[in-house]
């Protein structure tokens, strides 16, 4: 567990990262078919196809031309950021004004040994402003940006992209072609309608999750799993008539 | 790699073909990452500055294995696995591994930021462009989003598709299951908080305020550090290997040379013309892979995930990539 103080102005809370993400996958390994031996990663030479030992390997910047320069371990280390336990905000933005596509990984914010008085302050605060904080802290070796909220009562930090990572959908072009029927519009609006409802994440659970699991046992005792594929969906060419059959038959089960 | 654990926590870079369903109404889409990796990646050399790739090798064998003779295992007791095919993982939802069913219509608003895990731009299949574009228009109108689970690379999604700029694209969601609560965490009960205390750190929040992010403040300064470094060395020639005729493309080149932009564009026009005019068989669509450059491939190789891609060559790239589409 990380520990920090989050600091602006005269502001000091000292705070613990609690990870609000729980693993849930199920973890496999790679393995070589044939003996099923897990495989192992190796870095090697492209030239003669040899396995080069960990300590023989060096790191390089490639420039756009192609050149390579050699980095040393101890010029790396001399450009990594200094330790700190510094979260530093910088400004108080209006909520939602950093967009979630931003968003990498949230974190649950305790306060630490005799901080809760400011904790419980800051965490008011956040909340009848409306804003999020923009915050910067280095983290095992790592610059971070992140944005500090107020959720539950409580305060969470959720660790940013870096610039340039998100891709926006202003600069792609996006799909072109005939103008649609105002009709078409008009009937997927009514569909839409029809299927709208309150988000409640806790209608949604990985089931599948339990199948794997079970095919895993299932298979761990001898047992055989039969293969199958849906069929392929043809996209659709009729627009309307596709439509106009969906409408009628979210009628009937309304 | 050291254990599979590292990739099933980066998650799949890579795209997944299907079809969106709304109603009766379907299209074919491939997904594409909605971001770019992170900061510089370096690549790796030896002590004379030849370019190493990572490959995979058996451990028994000692011998580099190809994306053919990779298969996924389940340690069930030490040094005891059970193989898992694809096809099996598939079979376990035949549905859902080929389609995104979007049932439910939700204001986006509702979704608590703390769901978002990672986004992927839907890029309209053969066929697709004018469904594609209607889903769009009337969700970007009505200012909702599709939500459905899915199956992708052997895990289940939650996704919420969201319409932007007549673009779709989907945001993985995490379940409810995989997010803990305060309570879960074990975070202390917050106690009512002093007034005054409140009202000081008001007051120093009102000098910070800002009325929207500045992109720039999302900047890593390790890659400007590390920028600098390399132009300093270049200048005094210091350590510096000029580029060797055939290059390979590594990871770090290859994102370089052909920005995933480039790549979208290219995908979102390819299917108006298509879909307007000439329709071609899927003999042309299996042409496809052929004109593209080697180095398009690779990138395409790198989202697939197919293991020892930089030593592979033009053909086998394509071989590759038809086997895992």
């Amino acid at each position: 567990m990380w520990k920090g103080v989050l600091k602006f102005q005269d502001v000091r809370v000292p705070v613990k990262l609690h990870s609000a993400v729980e693993e849930r996958s199920v973890h496999f390994r790679l393995l070589h078919r044939k003996d099923q031996a897990p495989v192992r990663q190796a870095m090697v030479n492209t030239h003669t196809d040899e396995i080069v030992p960990r300590e023989k390997i060096r790191k390089a910047f490639v420039t756009a031309e192609g050149d390579l320069v050699v980095l040393g371990e101890e010029e790396l280390e001399r450009i990594r950021p200094q330790a700190s336990r510094d979260i530093r905000i910088l400004h108080f933005l209006p909520d939602r004004a950093i967009d979630h596509r931003w968003y990498v990984r949230p974190y649950w914010l305790s306060p630490d040994a005799g901080a809760a008085g400011h904790y419980a302050a800051l965490a008011a605060a956040l909340e009848q402003s409306g804003r999020e904080g923009l915050a910067h802290w280095v983290m095992r070796k790592k610059e971070y940006a992140g944005a500090l909220r107020s959720a539950d009562g409580y305060l969470m930090l959720i660790t940013l992209r870096q610039a340039g990572q998100v891709v926006s959908a202003q600069d792609l072009e996006a799909p072109d072609g005939p103008e649609l029927a105002p009709k078409e519009i008009d009937m997927a609006r009514r569909l839409m309608d029809m299927l709208a409802d309150d988000f409640d994440p806790t209608e949604y659970r990985d089931e599948y999750r339990a199948r794997v699991n079970e095919m895993i046992e299932q298979k761990a005792s001898g047992g055989r799993v039969k293969t199958r594929k849906a069929p392929k969906r043809r996209p659709t060419r009729d627009l309307a008539a596709a439509l106009e059959a969906s409408l009628k038959e979210e009628r009937k089960r309304a | 790699m050291p254990d599979d654990d590292e990739e099933t926590r980066r998650g799949p870079r890579g795209f997944w073909s299907g079809t969106i369903a709304f109603g009766l109404v379907s299209l074919p889409v491939s997904l594409f990452v909605a971001s770019r990796s992170g900061s510089v990646s370096l690549r790796m050399v030896d002590e004379d500055g030849t370019p190493l790739s990572r490959r995979y090798f058996c451990s028994r064998e000692e011998r580099m294995l190809e994306a053919d003779d990779i298969v996924r295992g389940y340690e069930v007791e030490q040094d005891r696995y059970v193989v898992v095919e694809d096809d099996e993982l598939e079979s376990l939802a035949p549905e859902k591994s080929r389609e995104i069913d979007l049932q439910r219509f939700v204001a986006l608003s509702d979704i608590d930021p703390g769901y978002f895990e990672r986004a992927y731009f839907l890029v309209p299949g053969e066929g697709g462009s004018r469904p594609y574009r209607l889903l769009a228009r009337a969700m970007e109108d009505a200012g909702r989003a599709g939500i459905a689970t899915f199956v992708m690379r052997g895990k289940e999604y939650l996704v919420a598709i969201v319409s932007d700029s007549g673009i779709l694209r989907a945001e993985i969601l995490r379940f409810h299951d995989e997010l803990r609560s305060p309570d879960h965490v074990g975070l202390p009960a917050v106690s009512e908080p002093a007034k005054a205390r409140v009202a000081e750190i008001e007051k120093s929040m009102r000098k910070l305020q800002a009325d929207e992010l500045n992109e720039s403040e999302l900047e890593d300064h390790y890659v400007q550090r590390l920028e600098s470094l390399v132009q300093r060395k270049l200048k005094a020639g210091e350590d510096v290997v000029r580029a060797p005729e055939e290059t390979q493309p590594s990871e770090h080149e290859s994102a370089e040379v052909i920005d995933l932009m480039q790549v979208l564009k290219e995908r979102m026009q390819e299917e108006n013309i298509v879909d307007g005019a000439s329709r071609r068989g899927p003999a042309a669509a299996g042409g496809k892979l052929e004109s593209r450059s080697k180095a398009e491939l690779y990138e395409r190789a790198k989202s697939l995930n197919i293991a020892g891609r930089s030593s592979m060559s033009k053909a086998e790239l394509i071989k590759a990539i038809r086997n895992a589409g």
